[in-house]
């Protein structure tokens, strides 16, 4: 276990200048997601452009591996189709969640710097909650008037 | 010290020698261990202390040796562990100065003891009733009456604190009135360390014939309490935060309260006849104690405090409160560094923060260093909001504390600095 592989450069760069940071005005949707445990917030934008987000903003506070993650997330989903998008969350879980040696799967581009986060269990909720977010986000457009509560890691 | 008549003479020995603490630490076996192979600091007694070989030798025997369900069998097996639990009642009896056994209940913990008495005493309340608390409370002393008031209709009034984290104790006095029923308050905050002056809130309420309920979670295991003395109507405090096991805590109740308190919990133990006519409840503090109760965690605390008496509960007083005050100093040097609560009288609590890195970040790479601190909000969310911050790491320190620990928390302070640039 080495803290070099979690807070790998690209994290502390991403925690220190988070990209797309902000909000929205007007958006297609939102979600709130919090992580109650370790007091992480945020709030997700979107501007979607038929089945494509053509936008997405994040702001909130939380943790460098929560707001890097985010950031990372927002980079990776710009220009996506909703396929691609789940595809894309499911790589997320799968490295997030793997054993510590197994392979990493294709395809992750820069989000590969949060690999290290598999070596502290205590912390993968943190990297999950902005996709977690998103995943509502586009469920709430998707099924508009269904709940909107916020997404919760606990 | 106040020697009281039932203190043990090893206690007074103990007065007289000097506080070695390398001693206290060879009781407990964890500090045998290593964390990624490197010296434990463990400064995460506020959120559960760690238990002494005494604790966890007399339970193992309990387990070998005696076990048996308590109240029931007529062989010699159940009169042992009865012996054992109702020993364990007399031993925390003597330990809070409790008038009678009738006045000590075993539940699971603080946060049960504070629920019964928001459940059963709370059936009374009504509309146009007030329960006060503070600030400051833990949500355990939080949420039950938010519930109660919910059920019954009755107001929650929460007194204010400042901003080096004490009472507003005018403001208190303000919000109590003839309408205030019942007023729950912590002793010393978990989150902040800050020493309520019980004493004068007791004597407030009582002014105003509120009763009142003490959350001693994070005061039993560091400063003798007397219940008779302080007054108060109940007191509620856990096994875990006093060198005990989880799982198990005390309700002290006033005798005169408890006899007018229905039960809250039916089933076995808490009667004394059953038929489908009717039941009659079994008397104190039984009536309070349905099921098979945790007999190894009753013997567990009752080892645990005459590990404590032993030791010397005013001696590791000192010894915490020379520890608070210097790592309070050595904390105070690091630069961005802010301590969040700085009452006048704390306990041996210090919650902080670090700029530029998040609480949790902290926590990890503190880890990483040995050096187990809590993260997070505490269990205390309004005084999170109320300071103005997601979440702090708190250092908090037990009898087995020293000044390695605080050395270690300082320099993996600065290698979190490092990471974070």
């Amino acid at each position: 276990m080495d803290l070099k592989d979690l807070y790998r450069d690209v994290i502390l760069d991403h925690n220190k200048r988070p990209r797309n940071f902000g909000r929205l005005e007007p958006c297609d949707c939102a979600a709130d997601g919090n992580n109650p445990l370790c007091g992480d917030r945020l709030t997700v934008t979107l501007r979607l452009e038929g089945d494509r987000i053509a936008d997405i903003r994040f702001e909130g506070k939380g943790c460098a591996i929560s707001t890097a993650s985010a950031s990372l997330m927002t980079e990776a989903v710009k220009g996506l189709d909703r396929a691609s998008v789940e595809r894309l969350h499911g790589l997320v879980h799968q490295t997030l969640t793997a054993p510590v040696e197994s392979a990493l799967p294709e395809g992750l581009g820069k989000i590969a710097a949060l690999t290290g986060v598999r070596e502290f269990p205590a912390r993968v909720k943190c990297a999950s909650l902005s996709w977690h977010t998103l995943a509502a986000a586009l469920a709430q457009q998707a099924a508009p008037g269904a709940s909107v509560a916020p997404v919760s890691t606990e | 010290m106040n020697a009281r008549p039932n203190d043990t003479a090893d206690t007074h020995a103990a007065d007289a020698a000097p506080y070695d603490v390398a001693r206290v630490r060879a009781d407990f076996p964890v500090f045998g261990t290593t964390v990624r192979g490197k010296r434990l600091a463990f400064l995460d007694t506020a959120a559960s202390a760690q238990q002494p070989r005494a604790v966890i030798d007399a339970i193992a025997d309990y387990q070998r040796t005696s076990h048996a369900n308590v109240h029931r069998g007529v062989y010699q097996l159940s009169q042992k562990a009865t012996d054992a639990f109702e020993g364990a009642r007399e031993r925390v009896r003597r330990f809070i100065g409790a008038a009678s056994l009738r006045e000590v209940i075993f539940t699971r913990g603080t946060t049960e003891s504070i629920n019964l008495v928001a459940q059963s005493w709370g059936r009374r309340l009504g509309p146009g009733d007030e329960i006060l608390i503070t600030w400051m409370e833990h949500h355990a002393n939080i949420v039950p009456w938010q519930m109660l008031c919910e059920r019954s209709g009755a107001t929650l009034k929460v007194a204010p604190i400042d901003r080096r984290g004490e009472l507003d104790l005018d403001a208190f006095r303000a919000l109590l009135s003839p309408r205030t029923r019942l007023v729950a308050f912590t002793q010393v905050s978990n989150a902040l360390g800050t020493v309520l002056p019980i004493r004068e809130m007791i004597a407030a309420a009582k002014a105003y014939g509120a009763l009142t309920l003490v959350d001693g979670a994070q005061a039993v295991a560091h400063q003798r309490i007397d219940v008779q003395s302080l007054g108060c109507d109940f007191y509620a405090f856990s096994s875990h935060k006093l060198y005990g096991p989880t799982g198990i805590g005390v309700l002290y109740g006033r005798e005169a309260v408890l006899r007018d308190m229905p039960p809250w919990q039916g089933g076995g133990d808490m009667i004394l006849t059953v038929s489908f006519t009717g039941t009659t409840y079994n008397e104190l503090p039984f009536r309070f104690e349905a099921g098979t109760p945790n007999i190894s965690g009753a013997v567990g605390l009752a080892a645990a405090i005459d590990w404590l008496d032993a030791l010397g509960i005013e001696r590791a007083h000192a010894h915490e409160q020379g520890l608070l005050r210097r790592a309070t100093e050595a904390l105070s040097r690091i630069p961005g560094l802010r301590i969040i609560g700085e009452a006048a009288h704390k306990g041996a609590v210090i919650s902080f923060t670090l700029e530029g890195v998040h609480p949790h970040d902290l926590g990890t790479i503190l880890d990483a260093e040995g050096v187990a601190v809590r993260t997070g909000h505490h269990c205390a969310m309004p005084v999170m909001e109320f300071f103005d911050v997601p979440a702090t790491a708190r250092a908090s320190f037990g009898c087995y504390s020293d000044d390695e620990d605080i050395a270690q928390l300082v320099a993996a302070l600065g290698h979190a600095r490092e990471v974070f640039g």
